[in-house]
């Protein structure tokens, strides 16, 4: 990026660094003055700076602090399990969901010439309605929001007759919602991998579920690994739709401190704050992470990595929410 | 194995006899001295020792979850009473939060065995639950800021002029539906009703509607900024929601609650809670048994 | 299924406003991220801080919590949006002229959210153009402005159009939200009322909501399924 940034404009000579001096300190002064103007004095003229709304969060001696803490750790902790349950579950089935369609579209080549012609194509018929069914589907999760997806589950699953408690709903709304997307990533990053590779496989014998089991997955799970943890970022936003269910998350803890406490924009502020710290972080990780893999792959001819776009359409269509 | 049993038998009947005898008018009761009929719903909660009950967390002085991890209100210490008369103590009741919207699916999907949550009685909702009480006669109210004149009761939305917010699934929403103009320009809905206060204060909304306790619960809290514009125009009996077909249950609730109505539980209940905000709790409502 | 029939004007009006909702999101949200764009490639180190900030904290933040601000801290701030409340707009999209600001707050909160999203693609595709152009273009001697203008925006386009393109469509299906934050009407809420206070039957409602969603995004997916095949054989 910084390459590019270079590129597009000549290295700064004298004149152009005055102005880009002056420019610099005229921005900051404006900025300034619209932050404090338009932010500042409004707030404080509506008396939302003042301590008795700040205290119970930030002043220990406060004599809410300890209560208010107590009740955010609950809530955080309760965001962190359904978080970490959706993303197990969904990676776990996004991965089968994705070795399924490649299978099926395996399925698909073959012709069963093995068999008579009564069983063969019926067969042939049912490998291919298998192959839409599943397409259908994930074009349909894909395409619903997530907080639909949620509330469904919660309201519909009853109707047949199958009561859980609000974290199973909200995780089984999260997982259906994001296995489907991890399913695309990790497909898209098989089909991704030089051909060589699944021809080889097949010209030693390997079975479709063989290659992708032994040589496909393992380096789509590598490549696409930094998708993989924005998409884990996604997860921890989306499960303050909690709240629509009643679950107890961060956000809904904080909707119940406001309510006794009467302080909105200070919670959620913090609350934001809170958010913005641990997704920042994790989304360090995954540029960690996907410096690390780009230094250390062991093949001498390392697999295309896909372009840059694939790999933000995955984390866009997820990180909608 | 026979001393074993006749010393266990032995136990269990010293041990009854002993808590028979400090039963007695603690108000936090053990399990134990409480006679239910075989078989019914009272007799397996309290073989049980765990009472679910749906409320609202957000109403202050009938249900609201702040600071601790239980809620407090009028609705919380009716329940208190039942679970008291079911000799469950109040430790081991499980709180559920029961928005307005989902009362009805709780109650059906057997998530809770009784609703006590502001909970209005009407017939639409009888085709899908049973309520036993009521225990409170509210009315629907309008809230608006203490200096606002214009607004004198549900016919001051008819010109289509002011904005009135409450909350989905409520049955005040709907019926404030009835009087407004124009639905999308006029009626704001959100899934709390301290966000229809917020909206108010900041002068997004002219005014909020719901049941007159709730509104002069939000009143009281926010000296003198709201009022009560006009009188209650509809009447809103708060019952106990419980399962369609569970009839036993239903009378037996009815009848603990009338027992509440004279020996002063009920009065308590009010003055520890909504009765702060200096409500008047009226007379006793005659239960209804159908 | 007589649900959906009888109650189609709900159905439809709240498509209608969703739409509403979603095209004024999304122009408002390729401007300013367009925007943003340019300002995290300027060569002042302090528009580029404000670029940075601003996606970084868009980014990291659930919606729920923009709408929020949108909603209950913007009228803290004095605003009712009356900004947005364009003369000529207002004739197709009603909403914007009302009183009632939520749909307005929406609007904004929606826009900020996914501005930051567009501001990144536009980013990747501006990284996708090879260095030569922007290297040619200098040694031309075009500046920074002539350079973006006449030689790396209009190619970055194609490389970008797929990623914008996906977060058009998550942004049409977080206006489900908005549902919940006083907006009446849109689809979300639809469902929501139905359900709850109308006592309908649930998969009738819920099927009729979800073809409402399906239609705008499942096209649109599957146009962009097959400009990203063809960009892909064109590479």
């Amino acid at each position: 990026m910084s390459q590019n940034l270079a590129v597009l404009y000549d290295n700064p000579g004298p004149r152009q660094r005055k102005i880009t001096w002056i420019s610099s300190i005229a921005a900051v002064l404006a900025l300034g003055w619209a932050a404090y103007a338009l932010i500042y004095k409004p707030l404080d003229d509506k008396g939302q700076l003042s301590m008795e709304l700040w205290g119970p969060l930030i002043d220990p001696s406060n004599e809410y602090f300890v209560a208010v803490w107590e009740r955010l750790g609950f809530g955080f902790r309760q965001t962190l399990v359904a978080a970490a349950l959706a993303i197990v579950t969904s990676l776990v089935l996004g991965t089968v969901l994705a070795v399924l369609r490649i299978q099926l579209k395996h399925l698909l080549k073959r012709r069963f010439t093995g068999l008579s012609a009564v069983a063969a194509y019926p067969l042939r018929g049912l490998s291919r309605l298998l192959a839409v069914v599943t397409r259908i589907c994930v074009e349909v999760f894909r395409g619903l929001p997530v907080v639909l997806t949620i509330f469904f589950v919660a309201r519909g699953l009853p109707e047949f007759g199958i009561t859980f408690s609000t974290l199973t709903y909200l995780v089984i709304g999260l997982t259906i919602y994001n296995m489907v997307v991890i399913g695309e990533i990790l497909r898209s990053g098989m089909e991704g991998l030089p051909g060589g590779q699944a021809e080889a496989a097949s010209a030693i014998g390997l079975s479709p579920f063989q290659t992708t089991r032994m040589i496909l997955l393992p380096q789509a799970f590598r490549i696409m690994l930094p998708a993989l943890i924005s998409q884990l970022v996604v997860v921890l936003k989306d499960t303050s739709l909690g709240f629509i269910i009643s679950y107890e998350d961060t956000l809904n803890i904080a909707k119940q401190l406001i309510g006794a406490l009467d302080n909105p924009i200070q919670v959620y502020l913090l609350i934001g704050a809170l958010f913005i710290l641990v997704n920042y972080s994790l989304s360090k990780l995954a540029q960690y992470v996907q410096r690390r893999l780009a230094r250390g792959s062991k093949t001498k001819q390392t697999p295309i990595p896909p372009d840059p776009s694939t790999a933000l359409t995955a984390q866009a269509t997820g990180g909608g929410n | 194995m026979r001393i074993k049993r006749v010393a266990t038998l032995a136990a269990v009947a010293a041990l009854t006899v002993g808590m028979a005898a400090c039963g007695g008018d603690s108000e936090e009761t053990t399990g134990g001295d409480k006679d239910f009929a075989a078989g019914s719903t009272m007799e397996k909660l309290n073989k049980a020792q765990k009472l679910r009950v749906g409320t609202k967390f957000d109403q202050p002085g009938f249900g609201q979850k702040g600071l601790t991890d239980t809620p407090e209100g009028f609705d919380v210490e009716v329940a208190k009473i039942i679970a008291d008369e079911l000799g469950i103590p109040a430790s081991k009741i499980e709180w559920t939060e029961a928005p307005s919207k989902v009362r009805e699916d709780v109650i059906v999907n057997d998530n809770v065995d009784l609703v006590v949550a502001t909970y209005t009685i009407n017939d639409a909702r009888k085709e899908r639950i049973a309520f036993a009480g009521p225990y409170y006669e509210a009315g629907q109210n309008i809230m608006v800021k203490a200096d606002d004149a214009s607004i004198t009761g549900p016919d001051s939305f008819k010109d289509g002029s002011k904005k009135v917010c409450s909350v989905t699934g409520s049955t005040p929403a709907e019926e404030i539906k009835k009087y407004v103009k124009d639905v999308g320009s006029q009626l704001t809905l959100f899934d709390t009703y301290d966000k229809c206060r917020d909206a108010l204060r900041s002068g997004q909304v002219d005014a909020v509607t719901t049941d007159n306790v709730i509104l002069l619960g939000y009143i009281a809290k926010d000296e003198g900024e709201f009022k009560l514009a006009g009188e209650n125009f509809t009447k809103e009996p708060y019952g106990i929601g419980v399962k369609k077909d569970d009839a036993d249950f239903r009378d037996w609730i009815n009848t603990v609650l009338e027992k509440a109505f004279e020996d002063g539980r009920w009065q308590k209940a009010w003055d520890n809670t909504a009765g702060k905000f200096g409500a008047e709790l009226g007379a006793a409502p005659t239960v209804n048994r159908y | 299924m007589s649900v959906i029939i009888d109650n189609f004007d709900v159905f439809t009006g709240g498509f209608w406003i969703t739409l509403q909702i979603c095209i004024l999101s999304a122009i408002g949200a390729l401007i300013l991220g367009g925007l943003m764009a340019v300002l995290r490639i300027s060569p002042v180190p302090p528009l580029r801080a404000v670029g940075t900030a601003y996606v970084t904290i868009f980014r990291n933040l659930p919606l729920t919590v923009v709408m929020f601000f949108a909603a209950f801290g913007l009228p803290t701030l004095g605003s009712n949006a009356d900004f947005l409340r364009i003369p000529v707009l207002d004739v197709v999209f009603t909403r914007l002229g009302t009183d009632l600001p939520y749909f307005r707050f929406a609007i904004i909160a929606l826009t900020l959210y996914t501005a930051a999203f567009v501001c990144e693609a536009l980013r990747s595709g501006v990284n996708a153009v090879s260095p030569g152009q922007a290297e040619a273009a200098r040694s031309l001697g075009l500046t920074f402005i002539q350079n973006l203008r006449y030689v790396v925006l209009p190619q970055s386009w194609k490389a970008a159009a797929v990623p914008l393109g996906s977060v058009i469509i998550a942004m049409i299906k977080n206006s489900a939200l908005v549902g919940f934050f006083g907006v009446v009407g849109d689809l979300s809420s639809a469902a929501d009322q139905l359900t709850s206070a109308g006592g309908f039957p649930f998969i009738p409602v819920a099927i009729g909501i979800s073809i409402g969603y399906l239609i705008m995004t499942v096209p649109l997916g599957m146009y962009l399924d097959r400009l990203e095949k063809r960009q892909a054989v064109a590479r």
